[in-house]
C-alpha cells in the first residue's frame, strides 16, 4: 500500500472521530446538566431552572441528531477503513461494542420519553427519564473509551497466523487502561460542557439590551455551570495525573513523546511549552521546572523516567504531541483558573451586588466553551497520534489495519464537505430557533425578587 | 444446527427488523413530504408524528445490525468492509443528511419544507443503495487483490439485477410504510389519513409483489447458484404468497378506521416478509458473500460467541420494560396521536 493510501484513511476517519466527539461530548454531559436543573427546580421550585432544562433539552435535541449520526458513521467507518483491525475487534474485543448498543437504546428511548411525552408523565418520571438519558450516554462513553484502551494495553488474546488464539474476552475489557481513560474521558467531558453553556449565559450577559429579568436567569445559570465547570475541572486534573503515572507505567514512549523525554531521565523536569527537535534531541525553548516531571510520574523528585531512547527511532510517535499535550493542560488549567475566578467574584461582591461578574470577566468566560472543546480535541488528537505507528499497541501497526479499497481520497473530500455542512446547518438552526423563541417568551414577565442562590457556594 | 447457524439466524433476523423498521421510517419521511403540500394534510402529520420518535431507535439497529457482524463473523466483516468501501460511505453520508436535515426540519418553521424535501428525498434513496449490498453477497462483482477482495463498481452497476433490487427495495419501503401508517392512522381513528393510506396499499401490494417476480427471475438469470438454492424452498415461497393475498384481502375488507381486520392483514404481511427472508436466507447458505465467505470460515471464536450471546440476553431483558413504555406512550397511544 502507498502510503498516502494509510494518510488518507487516517485523514478521513480522524476528522469523522474529532467532529463527532464534539457532539458525542455535549451529548454526554447536556443530560447531566438537564438532569442537574430539573432537581434543582424540584428542591427550591424556581421555575428558572426548569426553563434551562427546557432551553438546554430543545438545543439537544438537534445535537443529539448529529452526534447520533456522526457516531453511525464513525461505527461504520472503522469496518469500512479498517478491515483487519476489526477483524480483530470482532473476535477479542467485540463486547464493548455490543453493550454499547443497548446503551444506546436506552439513551434513545427515554430521550424520546423525555422530550416527546415531557407533557404526559410527572415530574418525578421526567427526572428518573432524563438521569436515564445521562446514564445511558455516560454509558456509551465509558463502553466505546474503552474499545480505545484496548489499542492502547490490549490484552487477553495471542495472533497465530493472523487468527486471534487463546481469547478471553473479559480480560481484553478489564484492560490496564481502562480505569484510569474511562474516568479522565468521562470527567473532562462533565468539564466542559457546563463552559459551554457558560459561554451562552456570559454571551447573554453582555447584551446592552438586556431585561433585569432574563439578566437574573442567565446568572443563576452562569453560576450553575461555572461551579459545575469549576468543579469536574479540578477532578480533571487530578484524574489527568493519574492517567500520565499509568502511561509511566504501560506506555512510557506516549508519556515521553508528550513530554518532550528524549533521554532516560533521573529528575526530569517539566517542560511546558517548546519545540521539540528531533535531530538535537533536544526541546528548544519552552519553561524548565526541575524534577517535576518525576514526580508527576513516579511521586518522587528523583524517580527515573523513560524517555524515547528506550525505543527504536522509527517506532517514534509524532513528536507534536508534545504541543497537543501542552495546549490540553494549558487549557484546563485556564478553565480552572476561571472557575476559581468566577467564584471569588460571587463570594467578594454578592453581598454588595446581585450581579457579581464584571464585564470584562463575561467576555472571558465567553472563550470559556471553545477552550473546553478545543482540549477535548487537542487530549484525543495527543492520545491517537502517540499510540502511532500502532493501531493496537504492539501488535497491529496502521498500515497493516488500513483497507485495501481504492476511493479513500474521494470519500474523504465528500465527508469534508458533510460536516461543513452538518457545522454550518446545525449553528443556522439553532440560532433561528432560539433568535424566533427568546428567553422572555419562556419566563414569567415582571421583575421577580431573587430567590435564595443554590449555586456556587 | 451449528453455533455459526445460529449465528445467521440471528444476523438475519436483525436484518428483517431493519428492514421492516428502516422502511417504515424512511417511507414515512417520505410520505410526510409527499402530502406536505396537499390538502389532506392530516395523512402528513401523521407521518410526522410516527417519525418524530422512532427514527433513533431504527437507528440503533442498523449500528446493532454492524455490530453483531463484526462479532459474530468477524472474518466476514473483514472481507465486506474491504468492498463496501464506496457504497457503505454513500449510504452513511445520505443516512446523515436525511436524519439531520429531517431534525433541523422539526427545529426551524421557515425552512421546514426544503429540509423535508431533502430529506424525504435522500429517505428514499437510502433502501436503494442498501439493497446493492444483496447482488454484491450474491457473487461476482469482486476481484482478488492480494489478500482481499474489492468491489468492481463498474460491474455492479451494469448489471440489471442491481436495479431489480434496488426496485424492490424502493417499493417495499413504499409499501410497508404506507401499510403501517394506515394502521397508525386507525389507532388514531383519523378517517382520511386512514383511506389515503389505505388506498395506496390496495396499489403498491401487487406492484411489490410483480417486481419480486422479476426480482427472482433475474436472480435465476445472473447467479444459477442462488436460484438453485431458492427452488428448493419453493414451499416456503408459497406460503409467503399466500400470507400477502391473505393480507391484501384483510386490507381490502377494512373501509373503516373502526375495522379490525386491518390489524390482521399487517400482519399477515409483516409474516409474508418473514417467510419470504427466511426462504431467501436459507437458499444463501452457507454463503455471506458468494463463494469467497461462508458462515462457517468466518466465524468467531467459541469464547467470543459465549460471551455476546450472554450480553444480548442481558441486554434485551433489561432494555424489555423501557421498550413497553415507549411503545405504550407513542404507538399505540391515542392521545400522543391527535395532538395537534
Ligand atoms: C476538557 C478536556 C481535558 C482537560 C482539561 C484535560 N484533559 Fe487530558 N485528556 C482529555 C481531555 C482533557 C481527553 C479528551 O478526554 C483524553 C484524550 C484521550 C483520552 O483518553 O482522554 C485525554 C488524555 C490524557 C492523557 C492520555 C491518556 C492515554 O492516552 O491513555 C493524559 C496523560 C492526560 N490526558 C493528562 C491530563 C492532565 C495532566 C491534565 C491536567 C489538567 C489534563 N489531561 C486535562
Ligand atoms: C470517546 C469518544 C466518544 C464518546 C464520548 C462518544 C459518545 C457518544 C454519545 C453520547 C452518543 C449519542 C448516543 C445516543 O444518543 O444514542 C454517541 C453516538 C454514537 N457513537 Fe460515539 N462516542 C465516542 C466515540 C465513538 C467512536 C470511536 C465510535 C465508533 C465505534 C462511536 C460510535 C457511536 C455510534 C454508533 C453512535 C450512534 C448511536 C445510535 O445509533 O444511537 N462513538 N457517541
Ligand atoms: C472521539 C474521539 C477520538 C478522536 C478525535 C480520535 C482521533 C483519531 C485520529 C486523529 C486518528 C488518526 C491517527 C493518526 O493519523 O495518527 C485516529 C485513528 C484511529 N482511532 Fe481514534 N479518535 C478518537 C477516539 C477513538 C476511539 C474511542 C476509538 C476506538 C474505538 C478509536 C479508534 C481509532 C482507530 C481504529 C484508528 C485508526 C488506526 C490508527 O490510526 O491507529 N478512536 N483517531
Amino acid at each position: 500500500m502507498p502510503l498516502n493510501h494509510v494518510v488518507l484513511a487516517r485523514s478521513l476517519f480522524g476528522t469523522s472521530l474529532a467532529f463527532h466527539i464534539i457532539f458525542a461530548t455535549l451529548g454526554v454531559g447536556i443530560p447531566l446538566l438537564v438532569a442537574v436543573a430539573e432537581i434543582t427546580y424540584a428542591l427550591t421550585r424556581d421555575s428558572d431552572y426548569a426553563i434551562m432544562a427546557k432551553r438546554w433539552t430543545r438545543g439537544f435535541t438537534v445535537i443529539l441528531a448529529v452526534s447520533i449520526t456522526t457516531g453511525t458513521i464513525v461505527a461504520l467507518q472503522l469496518s469500512l477503513l479498517w478491515p483487519r483491525f476489526m477483524q480483530v475487534v470482532g473476535q477479542v474485543i467485540a463486547l464493548p461494542f455490543l453493550i454499547e448498543v443497548f446503551a444506546f437504546f436506552i439513551e434513545a428511548v427515554f430521550m424520546s420519553i423525555y422530550v416527546y411525552a415531557a407533557d404526559r408523565i410527572p415530574h418525578k418520571w421526567r427526572i428518573l427519564s432524563v438521569s436515564f438519558v445521562a446514564i445511558g450516554a455516560a454509558m456509551s462513553a465509558l463502553l466505546i473509551t474503552d474499545a480505545n484502551s484496548f489499542m492502547n494495553t490490549p490484552r487477553g488474546f495471542r495472533m497465530e497466523n493472523g487468527r486471534a488464539v487463546d481469547v478471553h474476552p473479559w480480560l481484553a475489557v478489564f484492560n490496564p487502561a481502562l480505569p484510569t481513560q474511562d474516568t479522565h474521558v468521562l470527567i473532562s467531558a462533565y468539564m466542559a460542557v457546563p463552559f459551554v453553556l457558560a459561554t451562552i449565559a456570559a454571551n447573554a450577559l453582555v447584551r446592552r439590551n438586556i431585561s433585569s429579568r432574563e439578566r437574573e436567569h442567565h446568572t443563576k445559570a452562569l453560576m450553575l455551570t461555572l461551579f459545575l465547570g469549576g468543579f469536574f475541572g479540578i477532578l480533571t486534573a487530578i484524574s489527568g495525573d493519574l492517567s500520565g503515572k499509568f502511561l509511566a507505567k504501560y506506555q512510557p514512549a506516549k508519556l515521553a513523546v508528550a513530554e518532550g523525554l528524549f533521554h532516560t531521565t533521573k529528575a526530569a523536569p517539566l517542560i511546558i511549552g517548546g519545540w521539540p527537535d528531533a535531530s538535537t534531541q533536544q526541546v528548544i525553548g519552552g519553561l524548565r521546572i526541575p524534577g517535576v516531571l518525576s514526580f508527576l510520574a513516579t511521586d518522587r523528585f528523583d524517580g527515573v523516567v523513560k524517555g524515547l531512547d528506550t525505543i527504536p527511532k522509527s517506532l517514534w510517535p509524532p513528536l507534536i504531541s508534545h504541543e497537543l499535550f501542552d495546549t490540553m493542560v494549558g487549557l484546563g488549567t485556564l478553565l480552572i483558573l476561571i472557575a476559581v475566578i468566577g467564584w471569588l467574584f460571587k463570594t467578594i461582591r454578592m453581598r454588595k451586588t446581585q450581579y457579581p461578574f464584571p464585564k470584562w470577566y463575561l467576555f472571558i468566560v465567553m472563550l470559556s466553551g471553545i477552550m473546553a472543546i478545543g482540549a477535548i480535541e487537542c487530549g484525543w488528537l495527543y492520545a491517537e497520534l502517540s499510540r502511532q505507528p500502532w493501531t493496537i499497541y504492539g501488535i497491529m501497526r496502521t498500515a497493516e489495519a488500513v483497507t485495501g479499497a481504492p476511493y479513500v481520497g474521494t470519500m474523504f473530500i465528500l465527508f469534508i464537505l458533510l460536516y461543513a455542512l452538518l457545522t454550518i446547518g446545525t449553528i443556522s438552526v439553532l440560532r433561528a430557533y432560539f433568535l424566533r423563541h427568546p428567553l422572555a417568551n419562556d419566563i414569567e414577565p415582571g421583575p421577580i425578587r431573587p430567590r435564595k442562590v443554590v449555586w456556587l457556594p | 444446527m451449528t453455533d455459526a447457524t445460529w449465528a445467521a439466524v440471528l444476523l438475519w433476523t436483525l436484518v428483517f427488523i431493519y428492514a421492516i423498521a428502516g422502511s417504515i421510517d424512511f417511507g414515512s419521511g417520505f410520505w410526510a413530504l409527499f402530502y406536505f403540500k396537499r390538502t389532506d394534510v392530516k395523512a402528513a402529520m401523521i407521518a410526522s408524528r410516527y417519525l418524530s420518535p422512532l427514527w433513533e431507535v431504527t437507528n440503533v439497529f442498523l449500528v446493532l445490525f454492524a455490530v453483531s457482524l463484526v462479532v459474530l463473523f468477524p472474518h466476514a466483516a473483514f472481507t465486506l468492509g474491504n468492498m463496501l468501501l464506496v457504497p457503505g460511505n454513500l449510504i452513511l453520508i445520505l443516512l446523515t443528511i436525511r436524519t439531520v436535515f429531517m431534525v433541523y426540519a422539526h427545529t426551524s418553521e421557515r425552512f421546514a419544507y426544503p429540509l423535508k424535501f431533502i430529506s424525504g428525498i435522500t429517505g428514499l434513496l437510502i433502501p436503494a443503495l442498501l439493497l446493492t449490498v444483496f447482488p454484491i453477497a450474491q457473487g461476482g462483482f469482486s476481484q482478488r487483490v492480494g489478500d482481499h477482495y474489492i468491489l468492481s463498481l463498474s460491474a455492479l452497476f451494469s448489471s440489471p439485477a442491481t436495479y431489480t433490487y434496488v426496485a424492490l427495495g424502493i417499493l417495499s419501503e413504499l409499501f410497508l410504510s404506507s401499510l403501517f401508517l394506515g394502521d397508525y392512522s386507525r389507532v388514531a381513528d383519523d378517517r382520511s389519513a386512514f383511506i389515503t393510506y389505505r388506498r395506496q396499499v390496495l396499489w403498491l401490494g401487487p406492484v411489490t409483489i410483480i417486481v419480486a417476480f422479476i426480482c427472482l427471475w433475474s436472480i435465476s438469470a445472473t447467479a444459477p447458484w442462488l436460484r438453485h438454492g431458492l427452488i428448493l424452498q419453493g414451499s416456503w415461497f408459497v406460503l409467503s404468497g399466500t400470507l400477502f393475498l391473505l393480507g391484501m384481502a384483510m386490507v381490502l375488507l377494512a373501509r373503516k378506521p373502526t375495522d379490525f381486520s386491518y390489524r390482521i392483514g399487517v400482519i399477515a404481511i409483516v409474516l409474508q416478509y418473514l417467510m419470504a427472508m427466511f426462504a431467501y436466507g436459507r437458499a444463501h447458505m452457507p454463503y455471506l458473500v458468494y463463494p469467497i465467505v461462508s458462515i462457517y470460515d468466518s466465524f468467531t471464536n467459541a469464547e467470543m460467541f459465549r460471551a455476546a450471546i450472554m450480553v444480548l440476553i442481558i441486554g434485551i431483558a433489561i432494555l424489555f420494560p423501557g421498550f413497553i413504555w415507549f411503545w405504550r406512550l407513542f404507538l399505540e397511544n391515542k392521545a400522543y396521536l391527535q395532538k395537534s
